[in-house]
């Protein structure tokens, strides 16, 4: 396996990667003085499932944060399909086609699941206010049209029985995975998850594990990961990014990871005696 | 019994998503709607229309508007009052200076200049979130009806200060000025409010209003899923300002007839306001005409009781309503924060399974 191939790559399980969808080349990002992110290069490639993991404090989500725009990195660029990404607003990065989800659940409690589904929606709606406030043919058509999208993501996910539950009173798996619903219906093609299984039992592990890989097997979706759990990591991912105190400690397929010395240290500690 | 969604079976996306998707709610609106246009007009009098029914459509349509912003967009105003002279000033001047043309554009273009001035007031709340904008709204309410009394431009030089409403008419039947019949008032009122009201409805449960209500559920979360909270913020500024301007309008042109800012636009017309969007439910549009309802009908109602029935003294009477109704506020908030709408709404799920609730 060959993977720095710049036409792609055939992963373990046989499926065929392809070119590089995004790149960070040295990604610096500090707050004040302390320095967030030290000189992070990787890759995500197309249909990839590229995992980030590492200790607490790490520097994890604010790496997602940059791909997302909430950060504007001190140094560094950020590349998306080939062209190098000016400092975005995080609207503009969803309109790109980069949907994320959030490590603390942030979905509209006030709002049913259907209505939080249909907000993924929005980069995709183009009717005027006027069309919308008379709820003409064209914004009726519309909203039907994209209500389709959202159901079928509803079916995919198999939510269909809380369809119109408040999401404030879902349980906390639940909620997971309607954010997850939130994000798969803007139809992105690059999907940040967050932690999507901190907090979670094995089952409702198992349930989540099996859906990212439906997504990404099924739609092609590109996915990068945040998660602290080794085994889905292990077993979810086909290369791995690992940082430790904001700088890059390991890049490679899980086994590679796995054996990588520094990636040990930092996760077992170093005996300081010898 | 007859309150059920069995057998009542929907085939397509927009029917699962209107507005009123149990059958017996569709007639019940029907019906309402029938009283409202065929039944009231014909009985009303200039009591009922005075005290009751005109004030009533007026404060519901401003309720609405700030519901837009307040309920749905989750940005706090205490600039209605301040907004409702804008519309009532600007209805003015128009009604003064183009007589020739019709009252209900005059009303429209009121709404519209509201809008451009509620959007100029919305700004800061890009930046500030919570009390604080409420406060900065809070300016907007002293500036304006500071504005309105210190620039004789504005009341045309009349020499009392105050606005009076010149007679229009619209297809011959008077709206404005003295000689306007309770009727014409009430079907002036009650047109407006129901195309406001159905506007309202269509903005709020298409793409527009679930950008508002992403905006106050989590503002971060929205930018993040595409929302540009510039737009939506500012959107929510404008209707719901155009909202409140074409109240301030009625309230002047067809209600009070003559109006001086302070006293008829002042910083208790924001509370009643902010305090009918609160009774009747934030994020409600039949919750904003509850709040209205409640609030302009139980004056009203003690007064009836307690001068009409009792024989208690006017003004003995008029301080225990403001104690009651104070008292009720507060009982009302503690019971149900959610206000009538939620009521309403818990009423109709068990109204559902009545009279087997197992």
């Amino acid at each position: 396996m060959n993977m720095q191939n710049p036409d792609g790559y055939t992963t373990a399980d046989g499926r065929q990667i392809g070119g590089v969808m995004m790149e960070m080349k040295n990604i610096t990002l500090r707050f004040g003085g302390v320095a967030a992110i030290t000189d992070i290069s990787f890759d995500i490639r197309e249909g990839e499932i590229r995992a980030i993991i590492g200790p607490n404090g790490a520097g994890k989500s604010s790496m997602l944060n940059v791909i997302s725009g909430f950060y504007v990195p001190q140094e560094g660029e950020v590349w998306f399909r080939g062209a190098k990404r000016p400092p975005m607003k995080p609207y503009q990065v969803a309109g790109m086609g980069i949907a994320r989800t959030f490590q603390n659940i942030a979905l509209f409690e006030g709002m049913s699941v259907l209505d939080n589904i249909m907000t993924g929606r929005l980069t995709q709606m183009k009717s005027g206010l006027l069309a919308q406030a008379m709820w003409w043919g064209r914004a009726q058509a519309e909203e039907t049209a994209h209500r389709e999208k959202v159901e079928k993501v509803i079916d995919f996910l198999e939510i269909q029985h809380i369809r119109k539950t408040p999401v404030g009173r879902l349980p906390y798996g639940l909620k997971k995975r309607v954010e997850l619903a939130r994000a798969l219906a803007a139809e992105p093609k690059l999907l940040l998850l967050d932690e999507p299984m901190a907090g979670m039992n094995v089952e409702e592990k198992e349930d989540m594990s099996r859906f990212i890989l439906d997504v990404n097997d099924e739609f092609g979706t590109t996915i990068a990961l945040i998660e602290h759990d080794m085994g889905v990591v292990m077993d979810l991912s086909d290369r791995v990014v690992v940082m430790d105190y904001g700088k890059k400690i390991g890049d490679g397929t899980p086994d590679e990871v796995r054996n990588n010395q520094a990636v040990i240290d930092a996760y077992l500690g170093v005996s300081h005696d010898e | 019994m007859f309150y059920r969604e069995a057998g009542d079976y929907k085939t397509s996306y927009p029917e699962d998503s209107q507005t009123f998707p149990i059958k017996f709610d569709r007639i019940r609106y029907y019906a309402v709607l029938a009283v409202a246009f065929g039944i009231i007009p014909f009985f009303i009098n200039d009591y009922w229309a005075n005290a009751v029914f005109v004030p009533f459509l007026i404060y519901a349509i401003a309720a609405i508007g700030l519901n837009i912003l307040v309920g749905y967009c989750g940005q706090v105003s205490l600039g209605t009052g301040g907004f409702m002279a804008v519309g009532a000033y600007a209805v003015y001047k128009l009604m003064t200076a183009f007589p020739e043309v019709s009252i209900l554009i005059h009303v429209l273009l009121a709404g519209g200049i509201t809008a451009g001035v509620g959007v100029i007031f919305g700004l800061p709340s890009l930046r500030i979130k919570g009390f604080y904008l409420a406060v900065a709204t809070l300016a907007a309410q002293f500036f304006l009806v500071w504005l309105f009394n210190k620039v004789p431009w504005f009341y045309n030089y009349s020499a009392s200060g105050q606005i009076s409403a010149p007679e229009r008419d619209i297809l011959g039947v008077i709206i404005t000025g003295p000689n306007t019949t309770a009727a014409a008032k009430y079907l002036f009122c009650a047109l407006i409010l129901l195309a406001l009201a159905w506007l309202a409805r269509n903005l709020t449960r298409g793409s527009v209003g679930r950008k508002w209500m992403a905006i106050r559920d989590m503002d971060i979360a929205a930018e993040i899923i595409g929302v540009n909270p510039l737009t939506a913020k500012l959107s929510a500024f404008a209707i719901s300002s155009f909202f409140i301007g074409v109240a301030g309008a009625l309230f002047f042109a067809v209600y009070l007839g003559a109006a001086e800012v302070g006293e008829s636009f002042g910083i208790q017309k924001s509370f009643l306001i902010l305090f009918m969007v609160i009774i009747g439910g934030l994020g409600s549009i039949f919750g904003s005409l509850a709040g209205a309802a409640f609030l302009v009908l139980l004056p009203v109602f003690l007064k009836n009781v307690l001068v009409g029935m009792l024989g208690w003294p006017t003004d003995l009477a008029a301080h225990i309503e403001l104690l009651i109704i104070g008292g009720l506020i507060i009982v009302f908030l503690i019971a149900e924060p959610h206000g009538i709408a939620q009521l309403w709404r818990l009423a109709k799920e068990k109204l559902r399974l009545w009279p087997f609730p197992h």
